[in-house]
């Protein structure tokens, strides 16, 4: 018996996710043009802040861990034996 | 009113769940956490009990508001641990669990410093057995290295308190701040079971080692018993400002690359502590109150993490990302919960994380420390990365493993739903919470300007993983071991040793050579003693031990008469 079709095995159910995703992201940056933000350190009055900074901070936080891979990756019984 | 110091109920408890039948112990199990919590309820944030013994002033209970926050919140995870464990038949582990629970409040509630080291211990040894309970090599191992890393903490502190007690005469544990070597002691006691950077690997290295159960159990008390420790007795101190903020970024590094679900979030839960350390460096009342709100809901959403991935454990007996994913078709349940903590550990507003950890972001700015404030930034955008998006999104989403499962137990379900309820209240309404802070709460959660912030904060974060997944730049999960910390003393030291002992037993050799060819007759009489019928062969090792310790012996006692 073939399984029932699940919410996510149809690609275009992902697809509206990610455009969902694409249309907050769009309406939270737009914000930042609609209402003032109250701040306390000058860098944070800059327009889309917050935005910008999460966007790369979570890219340079996956591509610098994807670098320490190079030099911190062992094989997965690299202690076996030795402790 | 006889104050009754709350480990006694948890003592006495474990020690019936260990003689006990199996329907009675899970009875009485059930019912420690809630009539500890009543007694608690029942007490003054002023009661006190207090020993004379041999001229020592020991206080096994003193309460005030700081204490009083902690007690509730242990009372609050034991009893989800205990519900979450309730399939267990295992009393050795039951037992330990309770006597566990009870040794964190023993710790909170003690008024002196040789009371805080007498649970300090207590509380490594008996959530070692959680570790060992898993029965694999690998859970001995690791239990074993975490139990002597705990047992150098509490050595340290004992030194420290001695120490101490030398210099002011006192016991109590009240503020100690840094400044002589007994307090620098103490810190580092403090810090160890704190996780500081560099002393952190016990907590990645043994707590993804224990049992289903056992690490919501770990999950909760250790660190935070230490968190409570550093505000009883360092706040305000500035070190811990950049301690804590390395502690929130240097984690999330291995987190992203770390396979073993369980693993991320332990390195996730170091990032959630520096947050904590951080508040408690301020030491303004906003800040440790951050500080203090942060440790209740750590507890309880990672408490509500580890559970949901205790619960895919147990059901499929695999852990690492790249052998699970679309678990969310058999196990919607387990799904949802796992998201609301999701969301939580994120600090999605309406979730708890984001009602205390923006008072610490907010105390940050505060007391102008801008360099600090962009790491806690990048380490809350980094959380959300790991925990929020990682650990759902590899278990229960991804690729299709294959796998399908029932949900787990009815007792999981349920230890997971309260913990999820208590996220989401606690999200929505703080003001309970910030009540029984230790200070007069000001506090504003939900202002405009800190809600918007945080939306986009994470959201263009969601944004930029989706962009690398889909790109394929996002690195791959992989079977592997990331070294840290531990590799100084799991690999280095060891093959160290090895290499000493090979160089000590070849420069034996060669002496051995160079003997044989020049004294033959000194070689047949260490042949005599040493060889196979010799004299001190027969006995070896206790006969040359006792011999080499009456040695000692009366070479002391010659030094003594000196």
């Amino acid at each position: 018996m073939p399984e029932k079709k699940h919410l996510f095995d149809d690609p275009r159910n992902v697809r509206s996710v990610l455009w969902a995703l694409i249309a907050v992201c769009g309406l939270l940056f737009a914000a930042d043009f609609i209402f003032h933000r109250h701040v306390v350190h000058p860098w944070e009055a800059l327009w889309g802040f917050y935005a910008v900074f999460g966007f790369i901070a979570c890219t340079v936080l996956i591509l610098v861990a994807k670098e320490m891979r190079k030099f911190l990756m062992r094989k997965e019984d690299y202690y076996d034996g030795d402790d | 009113m006889i104050e009754l110091p709350p480990f006694v109920i948890f003592y006495g408890a474990a020690i019936m769940v260990a003689l006990l039948p199996h329907r009675l112990g899970q009875v009485i199990l059930l019912a420690t956490p809630l009539a500890g919590g009543l007694v608690l309820l029942g007490m003054t944030a002023d009661a006190t009990l207090q020993w004379n013994i041999m001229n020592l002033v020991l206080e096994p209970l003193r309460v005030d508001r700081l204490s009083l926050l902690f007690g509730y919140l242990f009372h609050i995870a034991a009893f989800l641990g205990v519900v979450f464990s309730l399939h267990l038949r295992d009393r050795l582990q039951s037992s330990a669990s309770l006597l566990y629970a009870g040794s964190a409040l023993g710790a909170v509630f003690a008024g002196d410093l040789l009371t805080l080291f007498f649970f300090w211990e207590i509380l490594a040894l008996t959530s070692a057995f959680l570790i060992f309970a898993r029965k694999t090599e690998r859970a001995r191992r690791a239990g074993i290295r975490y139990l002597f890393i705990q047992v150098v903490s509490g050595g340290l502190l004992l030194a420290g308190t001695l120490m101490l007690y030398r210099e002011s005469g006192s016991l109590a544990f009240n503020h100690i701040g840094l400044g002589t070597f007994a307090s620098g002691l103490i810190f580092l006691a403090f810090g160890i079971k704190c996780a500081f950077p560099l002393l952190h690997n016990w907590l990645t290295d043994a707590y993804p080692e224990a049992t289903v159960t056992g690490t919501v159990f770990l999950s909760a008390f250790t660190t935070k018993v230490a968190v409570y420790a550093l505000a009883r007795g360092f706040a305000g101190t500035e070190a811990l400002v950049y301690i804590g903020a390395v502690m929130t970024c240097f984690p999330i590094f291995y987190a992203v690359i770390e396979n073993d679900l369980r693993r991320v979030l332990a390195y996730s839960m170091i990032n959630q502590i520096g947050f904590m350390v951080v508040g408690v460096g301020l030491g303004t009342a906003l800040a440790v109150n951050g500080a203090i709100a942060h440790a209740f809901n750590e507890v309880i959403f990672k408490g509500l993490l580890m559970m949901s991935m205790g619960a895919v454990l147990y059901r499929t007996g695999k852990m690492n990302g790249s052998d699970l994913g679309g678990l969310y078709k058999s196990m919607p349940i387990t799904t949802t919960l796992c998201i609301v903590g999701a969301a939580s550990i994120s600090a999605f507003p309406l979730f708890s994380g984001f009602v205390s950890k923006s008072m610490v972001m907010v105390a940050v700015l505060d007391e102008g420390h801008p360099v600090v404030w962009l790491a806690l930034l990048f380490a809350s955008a980094g959380v959300f990365h790991h925990a929020g998006i990682k650990i759902p999104f590899f278990a229960f989403f991804a690729h299709d493993s294959g796998i399908r499962t029932p949900e787990p137990p009815l007792n999981m379900l349920i230890a997971m739903s309260i913990a999820a309820i208590l996220c989401v209240f606690i999200g929505s309404y703080p003001w309970l919470l910030y009540s029984l802070l230790p200070f007069e709460v000001n506090y504003v959660p939900f202002d405009r300007s800190h809600v918007l912030a945080q939306f986009q904060l994470l959201v263009f974060s969601a944004a930029a993983f989706a962009w690398l997944k889909i790109s394929g730049i996002y690195p791959p999960e992989l079977h592997a071991t990331n070294i840290d910390v531990e590799w100084f003393y799991r690999r280095l030291a060891p093959r160290a040793v090895q290499r000493v002992g090979r160089l000590v037993s070849s420069t034996g050799d060669a002496a051995a050579r160079a003997l044989r060819g020049g004294n033959k007759s000194l070689m047949r009489s260490v042949f005599r003693h040493y060889g196979p019928e010799g004299t001190l062969a027969r006995t070896w090792p206790t006969g040359s031990m006792v011999l080499w310790v009456a040695v000692l012996l009366a070479a002391s006692l010659v030094l003594y008469y000196l």
